[in-house]
């Protein structure tokens, strides 16, 4: 088990190399950072004391050992635009997408269950149709334009909901959240919503499908045939067996969904990191690009380690690090 | 995209405006990085430093040089200027500003690392503080810009940003100017808040602003700006998206002010190279010679492209068209050049005269995020060239990419914007020769070159005298204009509105300035 867990740690540690490797590579293909950093009014002398104070002169392995050089210590580099540590800045940036997105997932899962549990038992009833028709229109219908309309309804006609921001923030040890006020809860519905839409009906669909394959199975029928009531038989048995599919895909989609709440968090103005990372990809920010994609990789490997063992919680008949 | 804004804007019921008391809250449109005003020169970051920090020198709304912390300055020679400061400003920290603080402020622009503030102070080779309210700043040469420069300057209190890093900036340590509001809190990406300096020493003018508080929200999406100006979140917002222009003016809540932009949009034209990238006949072959070089050419697609048309149907009015590099109220603005007159005939009988009777092929360049409607005016333009013979195939980049390429020479003809506070500054580095050791030519993409532009310039600049330079720089514009060096499109259109009965002295310098929003 032991084994295992270092396993996939050393494995991630190489793909935090090649990643490295490959957004050094692709940023500098792009253009020189310089370029769009420099103020207008420069003169040429200018651009090249600024490239040089930022190393953009030195030949591009050059600049990739002194990065792995100071990453090495932990150190991912100085943002070129905000003049801060980069990895401090993604950091101030998380709690926020880190709230976005559990807040997220949560209602996707906690709601997407029941419902898929529901439209799977009674397919051809009316709910159980509501329930399949709107997680179309969650699954078709564009972030973009759902956030708008959110927007247009919740806060332009009926003014109930602020239109975007975070709102006012309480410490939760030492993490600033807004689900401790009420004005910081009401500034999360609309993003929330917006964000869990597409997830909620995942799940809706996932469950739903594995509940009517879970529903003919042989052990569905002995259960029954030993007596066992319908809630046991569907809470228990069927619901343990419709999880594992659940459980990995709400695991990937709860990681893009912090690494790329992008769209969310641009409409709501949520100040978070998908944004971050847009805004420095604007400008070839190049430390906070790298060091965010860092973070991204470690934190989809961790992901999918708690995946993998609750697989194996769930289904005893998995064992982690042996099927491969 | 457009339609959904109409449908937010037409879809607001009418919701009840609170009064709101003495705060305003405003949305801007651009991120602002760092609270360290000598760190980079970008629009957003200045404009939040005007709300707590002050330049020897101030611009009003149509970019002329005001007094602002020197009552009064002038050249004793030709390579010194004397700056007399305004007595009894007090810090928000309620020390007294001195001249010992302007010369801190000065020396620090050179020593943040990556600061971008030194091109405004690296001329000055030598600081005299002769009294607490008199400085004396010398030039290695004579050079007429000092004053200009400083305005760009921001003063910190030394006591306060001395061995401040810009994390002591952005935490609000060493956030203590002489400015109308005091620093409250920067959450980065997402506000900024501000609270009244009642001790400024605006307010003897009845500049002191009207709020007590101040909360400037970063919200860049067009969309949502707007939703929160007509939610009644927001009471004031910038960069009001141009085809939204007609109903939001229809709305009697509201309140819009325009003012013509110091931001020029013109047309690069490869001059330098007998052999440009994308140039070609029709079939594909390669051109014998750059048609550019040749101001027949120049002159015909300037005749060519219709600007009362882009600016009055595409831009939805927010634009006038050009006739010169910067805008019409800015120094140095030649008012006797008139915008090209749109002539599809003659611009045909001049290519033919110039040996193209079937036109030629090109790619017009252009970016996709930058300008309003770049990639819009640049399909528009290709089209009006198609009409004249010239095929243009469009080609548009991020500015991120756009940009480094720009740089690198791969365009033969590129649209580009400039905002400069005068027209030797925006001539210096768009048309004259490239020399990196006078500064010249930083952005002539074109590789455009006349001796006499250059030689206009370097007398402009070496004049102290106002009123000599100005006429100096109006004559480097007439030529650089007349030679078609680039092709000047239109000058844009800044646009804001807010709740009624609020009231904005719109800026051409674009900025959004709290204190001078005020109730009517």
């Amino acid at each position: 088990m032991l084994a295992y867990v270092f396993r996939r740690l050393a494995q991630s540690v190489a793909v935090l190399f090649v990643m490295s490797l490959l957004v050094f590579a692709g940023v500098y293909a792009v253009g020189n950072p310089i370029d769009i950093l420099v103020n207008p009014q420069s003169d040429q002398n200018e651009i090249a004391r600024a490239t040089a104070a930022l190393g953009l002169d030195r030949p591009l392995f050059e600049q990739y050992f002194v990065f792995i050089g100071h990453a090495a210590t932990g150190d991912l580099g100085r943002s070129f635009a905000f003049n801060v540590p980069a990895i401090g800045l993604i950091l101030e940036r998380m709690p926020a997408t880190l709230e976005l997105a559990t807040a997220a997932m949560l209602i996707a899962v906690l709601l997407g269950i029941p419902l898929g549990l529901w439209a799977g038992l009674k397919p051809r009833s009316a709910a159980g149709r509501t329930i399949m028709a709107g997680s179309i229109l969650g699954f078709s219908l564009p972030t973009f334009w759902v956030g708008l309309m959110l927007i247009l309804v919740f806060s332009v006609w009926l003014g109930w909901l602020p239109t975007s921001g975070r709102g006012p923030t309480a410490n939760l040890l030492g993490i600033p959240v807004s689900f401790l006020t009420a004005e910081g809860l009401r500034h999360l519905v609309l993003p929330t919503a917006n964000l869990a839409l597409f997830n909620l009906s995942l799940v809706i669909r996932l469950t739903r499908s594995g509940t009517r394959e879970a529903m003919r199975q042989d052990y569905v029928r002995f259960a029954r045939a030993k007596g066992l009531t319908e809630t046991r038989v569907v809470g228990v048995h069927v619901l343990r067996n419709v999880l594992v599919p659940v459980v990995t895909v709400a695991g990937v989609e709860f990681g893009s969904v912090i690494a790329f709440a992008v769209v969310t968090e641009s409409i709501f103005a949520w100040p978070g990191m998908g944004k971050l990372l847009i805004d420095s990809i604007n400008v070839l920010d190049r430390p906070v690009i790298v060091a965010y994609l860092c973070i991204v990789v470690a934190l989809f490997v961790a992901i999918n380690l708690v995946v993998d063992l609750a697989y194996s919680w769930l289904d005893p008949r998995v064992r982690p690090g042996e099927a491969r | 995209m457009r339609r959904l804004l109409r449908l937010l804007v037409a879809g607001s019921i009418p919701w009840a405006l609170a009064a709101h008391g003495a705060e305003l809250r405003v949305g801007l449109a651009a991120d602002v990085t760092s609270m360290d005003p000598h760190f980079l020169a970008i629009a957003p970051n200045i404009n939040i430093a005007w709300h707590v920090f002050d330049a020897l020198t101030h611009v009003d709304e149509d970019t002329r040089l005001i007094p602002g912390l020197a009552l009064s300055w002038r050249a004793v020679d030709a390579t010194t200027w004397e700056f007399k400061l305004r007595p009894g400003v007090r810090f928000h920290d309620g020390s007294e500003l001195t001249a010992e603080d302007v010369v801190f402020s000065i020396e620090r622009t050179l020593k943040v690392p990556n600061g971008q503030y030194g091109i405004f102070t690296r001329r000055i080779v030598g600081k005299e503080v002769v009294d607490a309210h008199t400085l004396r700043l010398k030039t290695a040469t004579p050079y007429a810009m000092v004053p200009y420069d400083l305005n760009s300057v921001f003063i910190v209190s030394k006591k306060a940003a001395a061995r401040s890093g810009p994390e002591d900036f952005d935490s609000g340590k060493a956030m203590v100017g002489t400015g109308p509001f005091r620093f409250v809190r920067f959450a980065r990406g997402d506000r900024v808040e501000l609270a009244r300096n009642d001790a400024y020493w605006g307010a003897q003018g009845g500049k002191s602003a009207a709020w007590e508080k101040v909360t400037l929200r970063i919200v860049p999406t067009d969309p949502a700006r707007l939703a929160g100006l007509l939610s009644g979140e927001l009471d004031a917002i910038e960069q009001v998206p141009t085809a939204d222009l007609p109903r939001i003016r229809r709305d009697a809540r509201l309140n819009t002010v325009q003012k013509v932009s110091w931001r020029t949009i013109f047309f690069y034209l490869d001059q330098h190279r007998d052999r440009a990238p994308g140039l070609a006949d029709k079939a594909g072959r390669p051109l014998a010679q750059n048609p550019f070089r040749d101001l027949r050419v120049r002159r015909a697609l300037s005749k060519a492209i219709n600007r009362a048309a882009i600016a009055g149907r595409l831009m939805d009015g927010a634009a006038i068209p050009a006739s010169n590099l910067v805008s019409p109220p800015v120094f140095g603005y030649a008012p006797d050049l008139a915008p090209e007159t749109y002539d599809p005939e003659e611009a045909k009988r001049l290519l033919a005269e110039a040996g193209y009777p079937d036109g030629f092929a090109m790619t017009l360049s252009a970016t996709n995020n930058r300008y309003v409607n770049d990639e819009q005016i640049a399909q528009a333009v290709a089209q009006m060239f198609a009409r004249v013979g010239v095929r243009a195939r469009v080609e548009t980049l991020p500015l991120n990419a756009y940009l480094p390429k720009g740089r690198k020479g791969e365009f033969a003809f590129a649209m580009f914007g400039w905002g400069s506070f005068s027209a030797d500054l925006a001539l210096r580095a768009l048309v004259a020769t490239p020399d990196p050791d006078k500064g010249f030519g930083a952005f002539n993409w074109s590789g455009y070159s006349n001796r006499q532009v250059d030689a206009l310039l370097e007398r402009a600049f070496a004049s102290v005298d106002e009123k000599r330079r100005e006429a100096l720089a109006r004559d480097a514009m007439r030529l650089a204009m007349r030679d078609h060096a680039v092709i000047a499109l239109h000058h844009q259109v800044a646009t804001w509105a807010m709740r009624k009965p609020l009231a904005y002295a719109p800026r051409t310098d674009e900025f959004t300035l709290a204190h001078q929003i005020r109730e009517k």
